[in-house]
C-alpha cells in the first residue's frame, strides 16, 4: 500500500510539471499579454512600458520566467494577481466556498439520481421507464449545460418568479435557507449531465453485476429481492463506479465554470473566466494548477475507497 | 423401476420427496427448438442420489432451476406440476418460494469461482442463509456458520469466517458453497455440475463429501453432471435427458449393465476409457521412422516473476522445472496435472509464445530456445497450436477461410495456393467446401474446433500444442475430435503434444504421458505404466481419483 501511494505521488509530481508546462507556454503566446492593458492608458510611452515589463520580469525568456514561478510556487509563493495586487492564493480562497458548495450540491444530487435511475433501469430492463430514461440521458448530453440553465431562468425565474436568476445570496440576507434558495438551480443544471453520465455507467454496471453468478446463489439461499439489490447487486455495481466519480471530477469542474458564468456564482469558474479576460496570468495559473492538484487529489482518493471497499485491491 | 415415467401410486409418494410430472419449458422464441424441456416427468426419491445426465443443451440445467424457482425471466413453464409434499411448487407465490429456498430445498452451482459474493467475508455469506430465514440470533447464527465450514472440512474455521473468497480454491470455495448449502438441513439438495470446474482429485474429494453429508442427513440429491465417471460414482438413480426429453429413467445399475437406449448406450461409449495396453494405432510406420525425434527438450526452466517494486517483495512462482522430454514423429506426447501444475506453462514454451530461463529445445537439430522472436518466425509455421475454447480462439469478424488463409499468406504463400489449400483441409477435418465462406458463430463447437485443427494444419506442422483442445466439448464430440487427431496424425505423421487434465482423454491418445505437479514432471511413461503400475506417489493419487475408473467400459 505505502508503495502504491508512493508510486502515485510520483506520477501526480511528473503530471503536475507537464501540466504547467503546456499551461505556462500557452498562457503565454495569447496575443495581447498583461502589458496590453496599459497600452491604451492615455498619455503611455514605449519608455514607461518597457520599465513596466522590466519591473513585472516580463522581458526575460519565456523559460526563466516558467523557473522563477515554479520556483516561487514551491516555497508557497502563488505570486500576485495584476488585477488587485491580492496574492493568489488569497483571491482563490474567497472564491473556492462557492465553486465547492456548488459541486458538492450537484453531486450529492448526481450521483443520488442517477444511481436510482440506473439501478431502477437495470432490473426493468426494457420497460418504459428505462426506454424514457435512455432518451433523456440522450437528451441531457446532447444539449449544452449553458441552454439548459438560460431555460432554467426562463422558466422558474422569470415565467414563474420561483427562484432567484443568479447570485450566491441576497445582499442583506445571507441565511442558510437564502443561500439554498440561490444554490436550486445552478446545481440542478450543473447536475443534469453527470446524472445523464452516472445513469447510464450504473445501469450497465447493474446489468454486469445482476446476472453473475453469486446473484443466483443469493437467491437460491432464499434472500429477499431487497436485500439481494441492495447488499449483492449494488455493493458490487458500484465498485467500478468509485474510480468513474474520481474521473468525473474534470468534467464536473468545467461543467462548474460554465454554470458559474451563466448564474454569475462567485466561484472560481468565474474568476478563471474574468482573470483571462484582464490578462491576468498569476491568477490564471494558480487555478490551473489548483484544479490539476484537484483532480489528482480525486483521482487518488477515488482509487483509495476503492481499495478500502474491495477486499481483492485491499488484501492482494 | 421402469424406465417409461410412472403413474403416480400411494406407495411411491411415500418414497418420493419431489415429483415433476409432465413439465414443459418453453424457449424464448427464435432459439434452435421450441421447448427447454418437454414433458418430463420423474420422482426424486428420499434419500437417494438422482443424477440427471446429458449433454449441453440437453435441459438437465433448465429442469434443476424449474424446481427451484430460479428460471431467468425469458424462459416459462407452460404445463406440468412440481409436487412438494402435496403442493404444487409452480403454483406457489414467490414469497413462498423465497422461503422453501435455502430451508428446504438448496442449491449449489458448477463455477465456485464466481458463485461467491467477493466483496462478503465466508463468515457473513453461509449466516446470511440463516439470517434470511430469521433463524436464531445473531451469536448462534456465527457459532452454527463455524460449525459447518468445519463439517465440510475447511482447515480452520474460525479463521475461515473472515476469508473473503478471492482466498480461497476452487475446492475451498465449492465447500463453502455446501457449507451455506447445509445450513438449514434441507430435505432436498439440487447440485449443478458441482465438480465440473474442479481437478480430478478435488473433484473425488468434494464428491465423496456429497456423498458422506447426503447418508448422514439422509438427504435427497438431484446431482447434474454430463460426466458418467462422476455418475458411476455416486448415483443411486439416473435420468438421461437429450434435446429436453427424459430418454431413459433407471437405477444406476441397470444403465451401466443394460443401458437400453441408443444415446444412453452412445453416451457411455463415448467416455473415454483406460486402456489396458498401449496404443498399437501406428504399427504400420516402418521402425526407423517412429524414432524420428523431431523436438527434444532438455532441462527446460521457467520462473514467473511479479512485484519487485520499490517497496513490495519480488513474488515467484517456479512454472516449470527442468523439464526435458522428446516429441517423436507420428506420435502423441501427453501431458497430464492439475491446474497450477504447469503444464499450459510447459505448451506455452515449446511453441514459443513465452520465452524460457533456460534449457535446450532441439528441434531438428537446431536449439530454438535462444532464438529472438524474428530469428524463430520462419520455423513457426512448424510448430502449431490447437486451443482449448472453440469460442474464443476465433476471430468472429473473420471468414473461415480469412481465418485459415491469413497465416499462410503472411508466410509466403500465394493467394490462390492458400486458398485451395484451406478447402482440401477443411475437406480433411469433415468439413463442406461452404465453410469457407461463413463466420464462426454460425458453428458449433465441435465444428469450431475442427476449424481450429484445420487452421494449425494449413502449415503442415511437425508437431501440434493441442492444449486442453476437447475439454470444452461434450462426450460424444470429444470423441469425434479425438478420432479426427487420430486420423490427421496416421495421414500427415505430426507429432502431437497433448496437454489435458482429463486423465482418461489422455490415457485414450497418449503414447507416452508426463505427468506434472507444482512445475515438476513427476513421472513419465506409456499409459499402461501411467494407469496401472504407477511409480510415483503423486501419479497414484491422481489416478486413484479419476472417478467412475472401475466402472467405466474398457474401450479398445
Amino acid at each position: 500500500m505505502a508503495g502504491f501511494l508512493l508510486r502515485r505521488l510520483g506520477q501526480s509530481i511528473a503530471l503536475l510539471i507537464i501540466v504547467s508546462m503546456i499551461g505556462f507556454g500557452i498562457l503565454h503566446l495569447t496575443p495581447g499579454g498583461p502589458l496590453s492593458q496599459y497600452a491604451l492608458t492615455p498619455g503611455m510611452t514605449q519608455e514607461t512600458m518597457d520599465r513596466i515589463a522590466e519591473q513585472m520580469g516580463l522581458n526575460r525568456p519565456l523559460p526563466i520566467q516558467y523557473l522563477d514561478w515554479a520556483w516561487r510556487l514551491l516555497q508557497g509563493d502563488w505570486g500576485v494577481s495584476y488585477r488587485d495586487q491580492q496574492p493568489v492564493l488569497s483571491v482563490i480562497g474567497r472564491h473556492m466556498f462557492a465553486t465547492f458548495l456548488l459541486m458538492a450540491s450537484s453531486t450529492v444530487i448526481a450521483i443520488a439520481v442517477g444511481t436510482w435511475i440506473g439501478i431502477k433501469g437495470a432490473t426493468h430492463r426494457y420497460s418504459l421507464f428505462d426506454y424514457t430514461a435512455t432518451v433523456g440521458a440522450m437528451v441531457a448530453l446532447s444539449i449544452p449545460t449553458f441552454w439548459f440553465g438560460l431555460v432554467g431562468i426562463y422558466i422558474f425565474s422569470l415565467e414563474l418568479g420561483w427562484l432567484p436568476a443568479g447570485n450566491m445570496y441576497t445582499i442583506g440576507d445571507g441565511s442558510v435557507l437564502d443561500y439554498l434558495h440561490h444554490l436550486i438551480l445552478p446545481s440542478l443544471v450543473l447536475a443534469l449531465v453527470n446524472i445523464a453520465i452516472w445513469s447510464r455507467y450504473m445501469r450497465t454496471a447493474t446489468l454486469d453485476v445482476i446476472n453473475q453468478d453469486f446473484v443466483k446463489t443469493a437467491r437460491a439461499k432464499g434472500v429477499s429481492e431487497r436485500r439481494i439489490l441492495m447488499k449483492h447487486v449494488v455493493g458490487n455495481a458500484l465498485l467500478p463506479m468509485i474510480t468513474l466519480a474520481g474521473m468525473q471530477l474534470p468534467n464536473l469542474l468545467s461543467g462548474a465554470l460554465i454554470t458559474e458564468t451563466v448564474f454569475t456564482w462567485p466561484g472560481m469558474g468565474r474568476l478563471f473566466l474574468d482573470s483571462l479576460g484582464y490578462n491576468d496570468y498569476p491568477v490564471v495559473m494558480g487555478l490551473l494548477m489548483f484544479s490539476a492538484i484537484l483532480v489528482l487529489l480525486g483521482n487518488l482518493i477515488a482509487d483509495l475507497v476503492a481499495a478500502a471497499i474491495d477486499p481483492r485491491i485491499r488484501l492482494a | 423401476m421402469q424406465v417409461t415415467p410412472r403413474s403416480e401410486s400411494e406407495i411411491q409418494v411415500e418414497e418420493t420427496i419431489l415429483s415433476v410430472r409432465n413439465l414443459t419449458v418453453d424457449l424464448p422464441r427464435g432459439m434452435e427448438r421450441k421447448h427447454a424441456v418437454k414433458d418430463v416427468s420423474f420422482d426424486l426419491p428420499r434419500g437417494k442420489i438422482l443424477c440427471v445426465i446429458g449433454e449441453s443443451g440437453s435441459g438437465k440445467s433448465v429442469t434443476a432451476n424449474t424446481v427451484m424457482g430460479l428460471l431467468p425471466p425469458a424462459i416459462t413453464v407452460s404445463a406440468g406440476q412440481i409436487i412438494f409434499r402435496g403442493e404444487d411448487l409452480l403454483k406457489a407465490s414467490k414469497q413462498d418460494l423465497r422461503k422453501l429456498r435455502g430451508r428446504v430445498v438448496s442449491m449449489i452451482f458448477q463455477d465456485p469461482l464466481s458463485a461467491l459474493n467477493p466483496l462478503m467475508t465466508v463468515g457473513d455469506q453461509v449466516i446470511e442463509v440463516m439470517a434470511s430465514h430469521d433463524e436464531g440470533t445473531p451469536a448462534s447464527r456465527a457459532a452454527r456458520a463455524v460449525e459447518l465450514l468445519d463439517e465440510v472440512g475447511l482447515p480452520e474455521p474460525q479463521e475461515m469466517m473472515h476469508q473473503y473468497p478471492f482466498r480461497l480454491s476452487g475446492g475451498q470455495r465449492q465447500r463453502v458453497m455446501i457449507a451455506m448449502a447445509l445450513a438449514l438441513e434441507p430435505d432436498i439438495l439440487i447440485a449443478d455440475e458441482p465438480t465440473t470446474a474442479l481437478d480430478v482429485t478435488t473433484q473425488a474429494q468434494i464428491l465423496d463429501l456429497i456423498r458422506d453429508i447426503q447418508v448422514r442427513k439422509g438427504m435427497s440429491v438431484m446431482f447434474i453432471t454430463h460426466d458418467f465417471g462422476v455418475v458411476s460414482e455416486i448415483a443411486d438413480e439416473v435420468i438421461v435427458m437429450e434435446k429436453g426429453l427424459i430418454v431413459e429413467q433407471a437405477s444406476a445399475e441397470q444403465v451401466f449393465s443394460a443401458p437400453k437406449h441408443p444415446y444412453t448406450k452412445r453416451l457411455i461409449a463415448a467416455v473415454p476409457g483406460l486402456k489396458e495396453d498401449d496404443s498399437d494405432a501406428h504399427k504400420s510406420l516402418p521402425a526407423a521412422e517412429l524414432d524420428d525425434i523431431v523436438l527434444s527438450v532438455e532441462g527446460l526452466n521457467k520462473t514467473y516473476r511479479s512485484g519487485g517494486g520499490w517497496f513490495s517483495k519480488e513474488r515467484t512462482v517456479a512454472a516449470v522445472q527442468n523439464a526435458s522430454f522428446v516429441l517423436r514423429r507420428g506420435k502423441t506426447l501427453g501431458v497430464v496435472g492439475e491446474s497450477g501444475s504447469g503444464k499450459t506453462s510447459l505448451g506455452r514454451l515449446v511453441i514459443k509464445l513465452m520465452e524460457s530461463d533456460s534449457g535446450k529445445m532441439l528441434y531438428r537439430g537446431t536449439d530454438i530456445a535462444p532464438l529472438k522472436e524474428s530469428e524463430f518466425r520462419p520455423l513457426r509455421p512448424k510448430i502449431q497450436m490447437i486451443f482449448q475454447d472453440p469460442f474464443a480462439s476465433l476471430n468472429p469478424r473473420s471468414t473461415i477461410g480469412h481465418i485459415l488463409t491469413v497465416g499462410p499468406i503472411a508466410q509466403g504463400m500465394k493467394r490462390e495456393v492458400a486458398r485451395s489449400k484451406a478447402l482440401s483441409i477443411l475437406e480433411q477435418v469433415g468439413l463442406d467446401g461452404g465453410t469457407f465462406g461463413r463466420y464462426p458463430h454460425e458453428f458449433s463447437g465441435g465444428q469450431r474446433q475442427r476449424i481450429g485443427i484445420a487452421r494449425a494444419l494449413m502449415f503442415d506442422p511437425d508437431v501440434l500444442v493441442a492444449d486442453e483442445a476437447v475439454s470444452a466439448l461434450d462426450v460424444s464430440i470429444q470423441a469425434q475430435i479425438l478420432e479426427l487427431l487420430q486420423d490427421i496424425q496416421e495421414q500427415t505423421h505430426v507429432a502431437l503434444f497433448f496437454i489435458t487434465h482429463d486423465l482418461r482423454v489422455a490415457s485414450q491418445v497418449c503414447d507416452e504421458i508426463l505427468v506434472m505437479h507444482k512445475g515438476r514432471i513427476v513421472e513419465a511413461g506409456p499409459p499402461s505404466q501411467i494407469f496401472h503400475a504407477p511409480q510415483n506417489a503423486y501419479t497414484r493419487q491422481l489416478v486413484s481419483a479419476i472417478p467412475g475408473a472401475e466402472r467405466t467400459p474398457q474401450a479398445t
